[in-house]
């Protein structure tokens, strides 16, 4: 099954909010580190390397537009 | 009365060969005294191939050094017969535990299965394995061990090498046959070629430190990342025999190697360790870097580069001497194979071939496990640290952590000396993976170890469940050991019934099942395993022309 990059959430505003409200008063490294597992509860969840390289490559391209040979 | 190996001073002593009027010729010269070069010699000489040992000193190794035997050396020793006295000594373990900060965040099993011979690994001083390879290899008839005896030139010819030896009463010259370089990771024969290793140097120093103590930590790996006693690095304990301790600090790049190994400095991180009270000796103190990187090719010509000098990792996952003794069980055979006229010259180059491979397969672990334990930017050390903080509650986290993985056989899979499978299996054993072993009954009903069987001959086993073959299957059989090469007939039964077979076939019985089982094997089943026990083929039932085939085939005759 390859990357669902069409809106797939029930309700947008509700995970944003979610999501910017687990940073709540946490300092830069713990905020980077909470953003790595939450990177590596998803990875594992979604299981399937094909659709994580997708999510990736789509990423990294989203910081560096150029970067076509991104991983 | 121990011997302390690391005191020894073995005498040089003038060789024949350095009075002849014209250069002596030998088979093989293998030149470094260290475990590989040792297993290499001890190897070759069972096999009845007269080796000359060259070493440029006159001692064994000095501390710990590799420490972390793992089981496969262990099996490739008891068929030199050397593994008893290292598993009798060393300190068998098969748990290792991580920690993050102040938590134990896993515990892994290595060795999770019963019926196996050796543990995942032993932990031994290196001079202590040096000590007994050595004394071996002193007994043997056809080793000839010269120390003090450096190699200053190295010329290859067809045929051959030129050699110059260096030693306290002036240069002589030799020749080989085959020339086996185990010199080290600075070979100065790799240099006297002209070749060099790339790959990757890494920019952190660790600490070692062989401590004697009496402590109650368990006989287990133990790896701390970033803990209380010695902040944002990391530690490696393990126990070793005569009470001592060998603990790897993490220092980063900017210590000091000549002031990180003064008493001063060294004891305050063993206190912090151990508590301010400990009372201990300091045994052995030294600082390394490490570089991940391996000679493009094994082979050049009638010099053929082994261990540390054909390829050196990083200390995570004991993956330096283990992968040595592994390259020295993949040339032995081969280059007696080759000087007996059983192989054309061309199966030394699937030694390198091999041997690459697996090298190339420890150096991906090798920089994996160091990239994780020394982040190399800040979103790495906070990929690191979620992995370790979510490994506690979640299963799926522990796979992720790598604090080493340990040193396993490489499948050669792929391998020109491999013979497909025509039929279905399951498990592991593919052609080019190493046999596993498991308990069995001799003929007599004694207990023994399957891997006792492959005894540095190649095998054929055949699996008969509770019935020996026909008189023909058995003429056939016969009839594939007597080709060039040596084979042994090894006749598999199921414990329900003897198996009568002549004398020169050997009968095993699988009493518990489970050998059939890791070798998915039915009656009929029938391996080909290899001098060095790895697959060369297997098939569902006994075919006289497809085995003669892929023995030729593992010969290099393909």
């Amino acid at each position: 099954m390859p990357l669902t990059i069409d809106s797939n959430l029930p309700a947008p505003d509700t995970f944003y909010e979610a999501l910017i409200d687990t940073h709540r008063d946490l300092t830069d490294a713990q905020s980077a580190e909470l953003n790595a597992a939450l990177i590596l509860l998803l990875a594992n969840h979604i299981g399937d390397m094909d659709v994580i390289r997708d999510a990736l490559a789509r990423a990294r391209r989203s910081v560096l537009p150029d970067d076509g040979a991104a991983p | 009365m121990t011997i302390d190996y690391q005191a020894l001073e073995f005498a040089y002593k003038k060789h024949p060969d350095q009075s002849c009027p014209a250069p002596a010729s030998h088979r093989v010269v293998v030149v470094g005294a260290g475990p590989v070069g040792l297993t290499t010699a001890l190897d070759l000489a069972q096999r009845g191939v007269r080796v000359v040992v060259l070493d440029d000193d006159c001692r064994l190794s000095t501390g710990s050094r590799a420490i972390c035997f793992a089981k496969r050396t262990l099996e490739v020793w008891d068929r030199l017969g050397v593994g008893q006295p290292m598993v009798d000594k060393g300190v068998s373990w098969n748990v290792g535990k991580v920690f993050f900060r102040d938590q134990e965040v896993w515990r892994f099993d290595l060795l999770p299965e019963p019926g196996h011979r050796r543990p995942a690994f032993i932990n031994l001083q290196q001079y202590y394995v040096e000590g007994f390879l050595h004394e071996a290899a002193c007994a043997h008839p056809l080793i000839d061990l010269r120390w003090k005896s450096k190699v200053v030139g190295v010329t290859q010819r067809p045929g051959g090498v030129d050699l110059s030896v260096e030693t306290p009463d002036g240069a002589y010259a030799l020749q080989a046959e085959w020339l086996v370089a185990c010199d080290g990771a600075r070979s100065p024969v790799r240099k006297l070629l002209g070749q060099e290793s790339h790959g990757r140097v890494f920019k952190d120093r660790f600490l070692i430190a062989d401590v004697r103590m009496t402590a109650d930590f368990p006989a287990e790996r133990w790896f701390w990342f970033d803990p209380p006693f010695h902040p944002n690095q990391s530690v490696l304990l393990h126990m070793q025999p005569d009470n001592v301790w060998r603990i790897d600090f993490q220092l980063g790049w900017n210590a000091d190697p000549v002031e990180a190994v003064k008493p001063a400095n060294v004891l305050p991180r063993i206190r912090a360790l151990l508590g301010a009270d400990a009372q201990f000796e300091l045994e052995w103190v030294s600082v390394y870097t490490f570089a991940c990187e391996r000679m493009d090719a094994f082979r050049h010509g009638r010099v053929v580069f082994a261990g540390d000098a054909a390829h050196r990792v990083s200390p995570f996952g004991a993956r330096g001497a283990n992968s040595g003794v592994q390259d020295a069980e993949n040339l032995a055979w081969k280059l007696q194979a080759v000087l007996d006229g059983a192989a054309p010259e061309a199966l030394v180059d699937s030694y390198a071939a091999e041997r690459e491979q697996a090298a190339d397969e420890n150096l991906l672990n090798s920089t994996r496990s160091t990239d994780f334990i020394t982040p190399k930017s800040a979103v790495s050390r906070s990929f690191r640290n979620a992995v370790l903080n979510l490994a506690r509650e979640h299963p799926f986290a522990r796979g992720l952590v790598n604090s080493g993985r340990l040193s396993l056989p490489t499948t050669y899979a792929g391998s020109p000396l491999n013979t497909s499978d025509a039929d279905a299996f399951a498990g592991r054993l593919a052609p080019g993976a190493v046999a596993l072993d498991a308990p069995v009954r001799d003929a007599a009903g004694n207990e023994a170890w399957w891997l006792s069987y492959l005894d540095g001959r190649f095998a054929l086993a055949l699996f008969c469940g509770g019935r020996a073959p026909d008189g023909a299957t058995l003429a056939a059989l016969r009839q594939l050991a007597r080709g060039a090469a040596p084979l042994r007939i090894v006749l598999v039964g199921d414990g329900s019934a003897p198996l009568d077979a002549p004398p020169d076939i050997a009968v095993v019985h699988d009493s518990q099942g489970l050998l059939a089982q890791r070798y998915d094997a039915r009656p009929g089943t029938c391996y080909l395993l290899r001098p060095d026990q790895h697959v060369a083929a297997r098939r569902r039932a006994f075919d006289a022309a497809a085995m003669a085939g892929a023995l030729a085939r593992a010969l290099g005759h393909a």
